[in-house]
Order: structure tokens, then C-alpha cells, then sequence
């Protein structure tokens, strides 16, 4: 079976990000970006099945600036081997992004699409709900761990109360959560191979797709401050303050 | 206007959850309406129809909805979307999984997890881990919304809204439920408790995880953990506080052996009052912290059992 993962470069999990002065966005000049953690745990997974036999290609494909090359090799040098980048430097939304994918779904015929539960920029956890959506499939999202067996994926997920199992018809799109599996870190060697690896670019115009954005950002600002910083003695002090003066037990 | 909310409950029980979101429809305006799909859940439609300033339950009993799959539930929503200027769902679990694929159904945009109201089109929405805030203005016809719970009141009751029922959409075949391994716990819900106690990598194993059970249950506190100590294996991964787990904001938040990575705090800083015992006295934690107490917390939880007459 084939396997389309998705990935998105975004500003690194260590960056403390700063918004800008002029309240239209946060800072990305000068910024690491990396590969979204939660899509170097789809990579992962979907290289894994191929190891294991179950899948025979990972295509990972990307949107955005030229510079998302950069996350693709990454999944190429995790294992991924093709690699699709459709540049733009508009912003897309969730929306947007499951358009594209799907255009690229249908161009690829899939049986599996692997994503990160959400992007660690716009934590709008919808991209890969909107896609199976689209193409009419089954969904696991938030996945804890998967197999695939007889044509269908089980997938079991992390939710509020615990975990929850189902199982679902392929082709179908499954979204991962933090515990499916640890990344492997991507060798020397593999980073080399991975430069010699396809990577085919397509242009949004290409595509015809609508990806107007349909999410009018206003402003964006800096979260309240909490003033916090005092210190206590010991446990008794804690306990007679927690008391009588924040009044909460 | 007017606004779908689509219940969250466990077929029997009504979430508290879902009285958030009324309190968010309220702040947007107009007529509310309340779906509750599932299995023999009038119980939960009755209580639906009590939350103060709903106008109509709508219930649809059936086999199909009684896990909730998501292509079953947006198939449902989808279907009688079109009556709606807006849909809206908890930013649980339960919201994320369904909601994006009923936007999509409708060619709209999803707004994730609102934390305020600012016009009937224009919310405010955290990303980067809550360290920036986003108001975001929707030019769609339909809006479709899931509500952070914690960041708006829970509605009251005294309301008698009519229950009518509506039939059940077609099964989608795509999916079928396996099982559900749930946490049991007599304390109280995570994101739904007075008092959280919280607990990191610094307690160091499951078993001095369970030193937070006494003073959690002295004081009717829910437990959570931090990713570092599910990670670890401490704790199930149900109790995870932050940016990707649960987000909380209760009255005393109180974090043990935390750290304080931008993504814990981004689930839990909202939360009223802030404690934090950490022998570590640069970690981040404290910089949020109401009352820091810096030291060993194997000496200082006896101490503050002591302090709470435990």
C-alpha cells in the first residue's frame, strides 16, 4: 500500500515566539523554524509500516515557502521517498490545506493519510478531519497506536476520558497524537541519501484550488500577564495564605 | 440568528462542558438551539432542554450515534445545518474530532477552541501555545466554532425548552467502534474540578505519583500531570495538562515537580489562583506562581499534609 504523509514547517517547539509591535502576527524573522512535531510523528509511523512490510512508498508532501523544502528532505531522510512541495507564500488555512491535499490525494490514490493531530503555530487541530471529510473516508484522529490488518486500520485514540478504539476502512486518514511513537533521529548518511531522494514542486496556480483564506485575522496580541514570582516559606505559610488571603481552600 | 450547539454527554449524563458553550452562544446572540445525539439519551435531552435560555432540543436516538464516531455525527450536523448561523461544540476531544469534517462539509472555515466572543463573526482564538492571542473575523455564512470550556461560565438552569426529535442520518460504514478503555476515578473531573493538583518528572515515579492522592482527595482536588510525567509513565495519558492535553482553569492550580515548559503552561495559566513546589528555583513555573515553594517536595508534601491536617 501507498503512503501520503503531510508535513508543515513551522517556528521550533523551543522558540518563545514574540508578537509583533505592530499586533499583525508574531515574529518569524530570524527564527528557527522546524518540521511540526506532530508530523515527524506521522513520518515516523508511516516509515515504520514500510519496514515493516505493510506499506511499499511514503510520499510526504508539504505547503508553503520554497524554504519547506527543508521539512521535506527531513521526512525524506526519516525514510519518506518522495517528496511533493506545493510553494506558495500565502498564507493557507486549514481549509485551504485539505483542498490541497485532496488534489494531491486524488493524483496519488493513497490508501493511508498520515497527520499531525494539529500544527504547533495555529493549533487548529482540523486539517486532517477536513480531508477525510472531503474524500468521503474514515477517520482516526489523535492516534495512541495503529495496525493495519485486512484491509482496515485500528486505530486507538487519545480522548478526554481515556482511550478509544476504532476501526476504520481504507482508505481512510488517520491524525497522531504525541504517544504513537518516538522520532528517530535522521543519520548522516540518510540526510545525504535523502538530497538525492524526488522531490517534484507544483505551484498553487497549478493546483486550481480555492485557498482564500476565509479567516480574517484582526490583530493579534500578547496573552495577559500573570504576576506571578512570590515566594513562600514552608508548607504551613503556603497552606495560611491559600487560606486567608487567595481565599480558595 | 440562530446558533446549534451540539451536545457533549455520555449518554446518561449531560458534560458540563456543553452548559460553557451555551454561555457562549449567549454572548453571541440569538435563538439556541441544542442537539443531542446518542443512544437512549433522553435522560440527557430532558436535561438539555432545563439549561436557562435554550429554545429547542433536538434528539436523535439512535444505535449509530452511540459512540459518537465522527463521520456518523458530522453526517448528522451536516444534514440540518443549513437552519443555523452557527454550530458550535465543546473544544474537547469529543468537539475536535467531529466538527472540522462538518466545516469542511459545508465549505467553511473552522474557528478552534474560542476563548471570547468579540461579535457575532469575530472571536478570539490562542495559538503558539496560548503566547500570542488572535482575533479572527469569519466571512463564512455558517460559522462554525468549537468553545473553550474553561474560559467561559457554565449557564445556569430554569429553562424549559420544547424536545423534539429528529430521525438519524445514514450509517457512513467508514468506521466502526472497537472499544473504550476509560480511566475510572471518583475524584472529579479534570477539566471540570475546583482544585487541580498537579504532578511532574520531579515526583519520579508512578509510585510517588500516588503521594498527591491523600491531599488531592483532602481537598476534592482533580488530578493532572504534566507531558514529562505521562511520558514517563507515571500517570495515563488522560491526565495530561497542556498545550496538546487538557486545558484547565480552576480555582487553585497547584503543580508538584513542574518545570513549567511553555506548553504545560499553556493549559493550565488561565487558572486563578497558581502554587508551585519545585526544588529547582530558576524553573519557569514560578514566574507564573501566585505562592512558590522552593524545595525538596518529598520533604515538603508531608509538611503540607500536615498544614492541611491530613
Amino acid at each position: 500500500m501507498k503512503i501520503l504523509v503531510a508535513v508543515k514547517r513551522v517556528v521550533d517547539f523551543n522558540v518563545k515566539v514574540r508578537v509583533k509591535t505592530d499586533g499583525t502576527g508574531v515574529e518569524t524573522a530570524n527564527v528557527k523554524f522546524s518540521m511540526n512535531p506532530f508530523d515527524e510523528i506521522a513520518v515516523e509511523e508511516a516509515v515504520k509500516l514500510k519496514e515493516a512490510g505493510v506499506a511499499k512508498e511514503v510520499v510526504a508532501v508539504s505547503i508553503g515557502p520554497a524554504k519547506a523544502e527543508e521539512v521535506l528532505r527531513q521526512a525524506q531522510a526519516i525514510g519518506a521517498d518522495r517528496a511533493i512541495l506545493i510553494t506558495t507564500d500565502e498564507e493557507i488555512q486549514p481549509l485551504g490545506v485539505a483542498k490541497l491535499l485532496k488534489k494531491i490525494a486524488e493524483e496519488e490514490k493513497p490508501d493511508l493519510i498520515i497527520l499531525g493531530k494539529q500544527a504547533i503555530d495555529d493549533d487548529s487541530n482540523q486539517t486532517g478531519q477536513m480531508l477525510a471529510a472531503m474524500l468521503n473516508w474514515g477517520q482516526g484522529t489523535f492516534a495512541f497506536k495503529m495496525k493495519i490488518e485486512g484491509g482496515k486500520a485500528e486505530v486507538t485514540r487519545e480522548i478526554d476520558g481515556g482511550l478509544s478504539t476504532v476501526s476504520l476502512k481504507l482508505p481512510a486518514v488517520v491524525t497522531c497524537d504525541l504517544r504513537l511513537n518516538q522520532p528517530r533521529y535522521a543519520t548522516l548518511p540518510n540526510i545525504m541519501k535523502a538530497r538525492s531522494k524526488p522531490l517534484a514542486k507544483k505551484t498553487l496556480a497549478e493546483l486550481g484550488v480555492d485557498t482564500k483564506p476565509r479567516l480574517q485575522i484582526i490583530k493579534v496580541t500578547e496573552p495577559g500577564k500573570r504576576k506571578g514570582g512570590r515566594k513562600v516559606a514552608d508548607a504551613a505559610e503556603l497552606v495560611d495564605k491559600l487560606k486567608n488571603e487567595a481565599k480558595v481552600l | 440568528m440562530t446558533i446549534l450547539i451540539i451536545a457533549e454527554h455520555e449518554n446518561n449524563i449531560l458534560k458540563p462542558a456543553t452548559r460553557s458553550v451555551v454561555s457562549a452562544a449567549k454572548a453571541i446572540g440569538g435563538d439556541v438551539d441544542i442537539l443531542v445525539a446518542g443512544e437512549n439519551c433522553g435522560t440527557v435531552a430532558e436535561a438539555a432542554a432545563k439549561l436557562e435560555g435554550v429554545k429547542k432540543i433536538l434528539s436523535c436516538d439512535s444505535p449509530i450515534y452511540k459512540n459518537y464516531l465522527a463521520e456518523n455525527m458530522a453526517a448528522l450536523v451536516g444534514s440540518i445545518a443549513k437552519n443555523y448561523s452557527h454550530i458550535l461544540a465543546p473544544a474537547s476531544t469529543f468537539g475536535k474530532d467531529f466538527m472540522p469534517r462538518v466545516a469542511a462539509m459545508l465549505d467553511v472555515a473552522q474557528v478552534s477552541d474560542v476563548i471570547s466572543v468579540v461579535a457575532p463573526d469575530t472571536f478570539v482564538r490562542p495559538i503558539y501555545a496560548g503566547n500570542a492571542m488572535a482575533t479572527v473575523k469569519s466571512a463564512d455564512k455558517i460559522i462554525v466554532a468549537t468553545i473553550r470550556p474553561s474560559s467561559f461560565a457554565k449557564c445556569g438552569e430554569g429553562g424549559s425548552a420544547a424536545i423534539e426529535k429528529i430521525p438519524a442520518a445514514a450509517d457512513s460504514g467508514l468506521s466502526t467502534f472497537v472499544k473504550k478503555d476509560e480511566t475510572k476515578s471518583e475524584r472529579p473531573e479534570l477539566t471540570a474540578a475546583r482544585i487541580v493538583i498537579s504532578g511532574g518528572r520531579g515526583l519520579g515515579s508512578a509510585e510517588n505519583f500516588k503521594k498527591l492522592e491523600k491531599i488531592a482527595d483532602k481537598l476534592g482536588a482533580a488530578i493532572g500531570a504534566s507531558r514529562a510525567a505521562v511520558d514517563a509513565g507515571y500517570v495515563p495519558n488522560d491526565y495530561q495538562v497542556g498545550q496538546t492535553g487538557k486545558i484547565v482553569a480552576p480555582d487553585l492550580y497547584i503543580a508538584i515537580g513542574i518545570s513549567g515548559a511553555i506548553q504545560h503552561l499553556a493549559g493550565m495559566k488561565d487558572s486563578k489562583v497558581i502554587v508551585a513546589i519545585n526544588k529547582d528555583e530558576a524553573a519557569p513555573i514560578f514566574e507564573i506562581a501566585d505562592y512558590g515553594l522552593v524545595g525538596d517536595l518529598f520533604t515538603i508534601l508531608p509538611e503540607l499534609e500536615k498544614a492541611l491536617g491530613i
